[in-house]
């Protein structure tokens, strides 16, 4: 989920902090809970899924950097795409067209909805958050598919949380971690209820996807540490708000209850992307790629 | 100009996906030219039966509705040798009266269960009714009742004079479980019917007396402590011994349902075992010594199975399978499993369902039957778990928790409340009529089968000897449905009553393949299947413009007969030779 970083753009901001490129890191920290997912519980439902997403990320960002920008742009963006809406996509039945559409406008997302040169949300957040809002008769998302395995998860987290601070992504990570435990206290004395039922969706293994690839993606949110503090506050902020209206039954906000982080994300991403790009605009260090 | 060719492309792409959501199975009702006609008589036939679901501890009061929302169970059996099928409901909750409703011959039904002493079998410290089967364990030539409960189980004894004696001590079956369903099966063909009985939650529990809040699944996919089933063998003289173990059939995932056929055509009768939060497993008998867990393409395929019904959906002369599971739009797509059996040659079942066989909602009982005598079975699914208040869902406060650590949502005190909101409620049943190579489409609405209510247990019986198969619904909090099938008889038909000799008396596991136009078709002798429930024994295939040809019959001793020239459209009460 989370776009790679282009080489000049990491080497200013000194993300490379040893001699692995922090992207590479993330490509591995994917294809790690992949391989855990598939060995012990057969997350995928079918390699014909992975074959989809996969083919067609890397595909189309072949086609359309080449044919766009004039050069083939580098595939790891396009390979942690394609494994995590994979993993990610939980759709109806056996079919497929939410895999191949999926990949197809999660990539193409980065070509089309674009300000000032550089893309606005995150290719996968995109993606999944359309098809649940528009396609949820086909499509649902990752929930329970991860054999609720504490052991699993600690893996995942270990490696993840190491990867974050490699990836100097840590304080994004953490940021949202802190911001999501005080607002489900915040939730819990509104709502009532047990409070383990508050806390317990971070637990789960779409947060592990959404905390160390989406939420961290350094392509898709704003150049400084403190303000990519803010945006994550927000993001959770906003996902407490429609976890809140998800526990009043609030009809209105009906579809996004089925996944308050994806949706909080793609809501407040662009946003803050955007503010962001108008705020550095003409500045020297401005943010505006070169495209 | 190429930025915006793709943006063009892109826009299509997004267009793409709405419409193909559109043409979702389960996002509109299809329009098709049913051929099945259904009729809900139940209160005309004198049925007024009225489930009541169980009350629970305190403790779990928050989430009673979702625990307890389980015992309607409808079987059917001749129980005083009539020639006419009558059927037994389970209700409970303690104090509310079980039914045994007597077929009249005139389109009515009767309950005796009160005079027949079948009625009064929920109470505190013996427990609640949650499925029941019937079964001749003793070959006195009438069907006797075994009776799933949370709680001690019970075996009641057919007399033969209109009442029943509980023999359940007896007997040796006096077990502690919490048990939605059991099934008939002689597993080791020495004609004695022996019995399976499976655990949902764990047999230690005593729902009115909580020890401890920590009794639900420890995963959603892959959890392992739920109750253990049971393989009581039947010794004789009326005693069952426990050979669950040495067997190794003690299958600890939370098993709601179970079917017992000869899936690997060896001759011995194989278990098929429906598991909520994990996947089906099929126990494959090696000559009645032992069972052996076949992989069969099912061991990575974990969903939350609630019913499981055996029929030859393309009449190959193949036991296939259809396991029900839940849809949720948005939330969660399990969806029900179609499963093509090629053991033979590949060893391992083929999943094969889509659209509206997938995706049915909440779905719990289905039943194969030929409802229209076409020569194909067509498929009957009872949709629904929860319906109370419309506006409130406990979907989204179940998602909190459905993903997270096991240790968190293992204890019941860690769910949040359901209180008055409705979990997949109102959904509505489905008729899946089988059109051969083109697949099931459904034709619930222009059948019509419209309830709404939460549908539990489906069996299938010629309930007024026409010639044709009616469906029996049972349903949770609810009213039982009687679907009496109306001008659907188009084709020819053969019906088949056995009666073992060498066998067990009901026959339970025959396997009979019937031949006709160029197609046979493969049933089995019902000991329980579906969720709670047990079609009537016996056996009918609808032939469409066919005459029968030769009938194959596979006793459960292993003894082969061979029939030809049987006439079309009867029964035929067939006696196994000696």
């Amino acid at each position: 989920m989370t776009s790679a970083p282009a080489p000049a753009e990491a080497s200013a901001r000194s993300v490379v902090a040893s001699a692995i490129d922090p992207r590479y890191l993330i490509v591995f920290l994917i294809t790690l809970v992949l391989v855990l997912g598939e060995a012990r519980y057969g997350i995928l439902g079918g390699y014909d899924r992975l074959a989809t997403t996969l083919g067609i990320s890397l595909i189309t960002e072949v086609v359309l950097s080449w044919w766009l920008r004039g050069r083939v742009a580098n595939l790891a963006s396009a390979y942690i795409t394609g494994i995590s809406l994979a993993l990610l996509t939980k759709p109806q039945a056996n079919i497929l067209w939410p895999f191949a559409l999926g990949a197809f406008l999660a990539i193409a997302s980065k070509y089309v909805l674009t300000y000032r040169g550089r893309h606005l949300w995150n290719p996968s957040n995109f993606a999944i958050a359309l098809m649940v809002l528009v396609a949820s008769d086909s499509v649902a998302i990752l929930s329970h598919q991860w054999g609720n395995d504490l052991r699993i998860n600690l893996v995942i987290w270990a490696f993840g949380l190491v990867i974050a601070w490699r990836a100097k992504v840590l304080h994004v990570t953490l940021a949202y971690v802190v911001c999501f435990i005080v607002l489900a206290l915040m939730r819990n004395a509104i709502v009532g209820g047990p409070l383990l039922a508050e806390l317990a969706p971070i637990t789960g293994p779409m947060y592990q996807l959404f905390v160390f690839f989406m939420v961290t993606d350094p392509r898709t949110t704003v150049g400084t540490r403190r303000g990519r503090v803010i945006v994550v506050a927000i993001v959770a902020l906003v996902e407490a708000l429609i976890r809140v209206a998800g526990d009043f039954q609030l009809p209105l906000l009906r579809p996004f209850y089925v996944s308050p982080p994806i949706l909080a994300l793609a809501i407040v991403g662009p946003i803050a992307m955007l503010w962001d790009l108008r705020r550095t605009a003409g500045r020297p260090d401005s943010r505006t790629a070169k495209a | 100009m190429r930025r915006l060719a793709v943006t063009l492309v892109f826009i299509a792409a997004v267009v793409a996906v709405v419409i193909l959501n559109g043409r979702a199975a389960g996002s509109a009702v299809p329009s098709a030219a049913a051929s099945i006609r259904l009729h809900e008589v139940a209160s005309v036939t004198g049925i007024d039966f009225v489930h009541q679901s169980p009350t629970l501890d305190p403790q779990v009061q928050h989430i009673a509705p979702h625990i307890a929302a389980l015992g309607a169970c409808v079987s059917v059996a001749d129980v005083n040798n009539d020639g006419w099928a009558d059927l037994y409901f389970t209700s409970s909750r303690f104090g509310a009266a079980n039914a045994l409703y007597l077929n009249q011959k005139d389109g009515k039904f009767r309950d005796v269960a009160g005079q027949a002493g079948v009625a009064a079998l929920n109470r505190a410290g013996e427990g609640v009714s949650m499925a029941a089967v019937w079964g001749d364990y003793d070959n006195d030539g009438f069907e006797d009742l075994f009776v799933s409960k949370w709680g001690y189980q019970q075996l009641q004894r057919n007399l033969g004079n209109g009442t029943f004696a509980d023999v359940t001590a007896e007997a040796g079956l006096r077990r502690w479980m919490n048990s939605n369903g059991a099934v008939w099966l002689d597993f080791d063909r020495d004609g004695l019917l022996d019995l399976y009985v499976t655990g949902y939650f764990r047999s230690d529990i005593d729902f009115w007396n909580l020890r401890s809040t920590r009794i639900m699944q420890h995963s959603w996919e892959f959890a392992t402590n739920g109750g253990k089933n049971l393989l009581f063998k039947n010794l004789g003289q009326g005693r069952f011994q426990d050979v669950t173990d040495s067997l190794g059939v003690g299958s600890t995932r939370w098993t709601l349902a179970a079917a017992a056929a000869d899936f690997n055509d060896d001759g011995w009768p194989d278990l098929y075992l429906a598991n909520d939060y994990g996947p089906e497993e099929l126990y494959l008998n090696r000559e009645g010594k032992r069972f052996e867990l076949a992989r069969a393409g099912l061991q990575d395929d974990s969903k939350s199975g609630m019913a499981v019904t055996v029929g030859d959906v393309y009449n190959r002369g193949r036991h296939d399978v259809f396991v029900t599971n839940i849809s949720e739009k948005g939330f969660l797509f399990q969806g029900n499993n179609l499963r093509v059996n090629f053991l033979k040659e590949l060893d391992r079942f083929d999943e094969i369902a889509s659209g509206v066989v997938a995706d049915a909602g909440w779905a719990w009982g289905a039943q194969f039957g030929d409802l229209n005598n076409d020569g194909l079975l067509d498929l009957v699914v009872a949709n629904g778990f929860i319906s109370a208040d419309s506006t409130r869902s406990y979907w989204y406060a179940m998602s909190k928790i459905a993903g997270a650590q096991g240790n968190i949502f293992e204890d019941a005190r860690n769910w949040p409340a359901i209180g008055t909101a409705s979990l997949s409620g109102f959904e509505r049943s489905r008729v899946l009529m089988n059109r051969g190579a083109d697949g099931f489409v459904d034709v619930a609405e222009e059948s019509g089968v419209t309830d709404r209510l939460d549908g539990r247990a489906v069996a299938m019986a010629d309930l007024f000897n026409r010639g044709v198969l009616d469906v029996i619904v049972a349903n949770e909090n609810a009213r039982a449905l009687i679907y009496r099938n109306a001008d659907s008889a188009r084709g020819h038909w053969v019906e088949l009553k056995l009666v073992g000799s060498r066998s067990n008396r009901s026959a339970i596991g025959a396997e009979v393949t019937v031949e006709f136009g160029n197609v046979r078709q493969r049933q089995v002798v019902d000991g329980g299947s579906g969720f709670c429930s047990q079609n009537d024994r016996r056996l009918h295939f609808g032939l469409g413009t066919a005459r029968p040809g030769r009938v194959l019959i596979r006793w459960p001793s292993g003894r082969e007969q061979t029939l030809e020239g049987l006439q079309a459209d009867e029964l035929h009460v067939i006696t196994e030779p000696a």
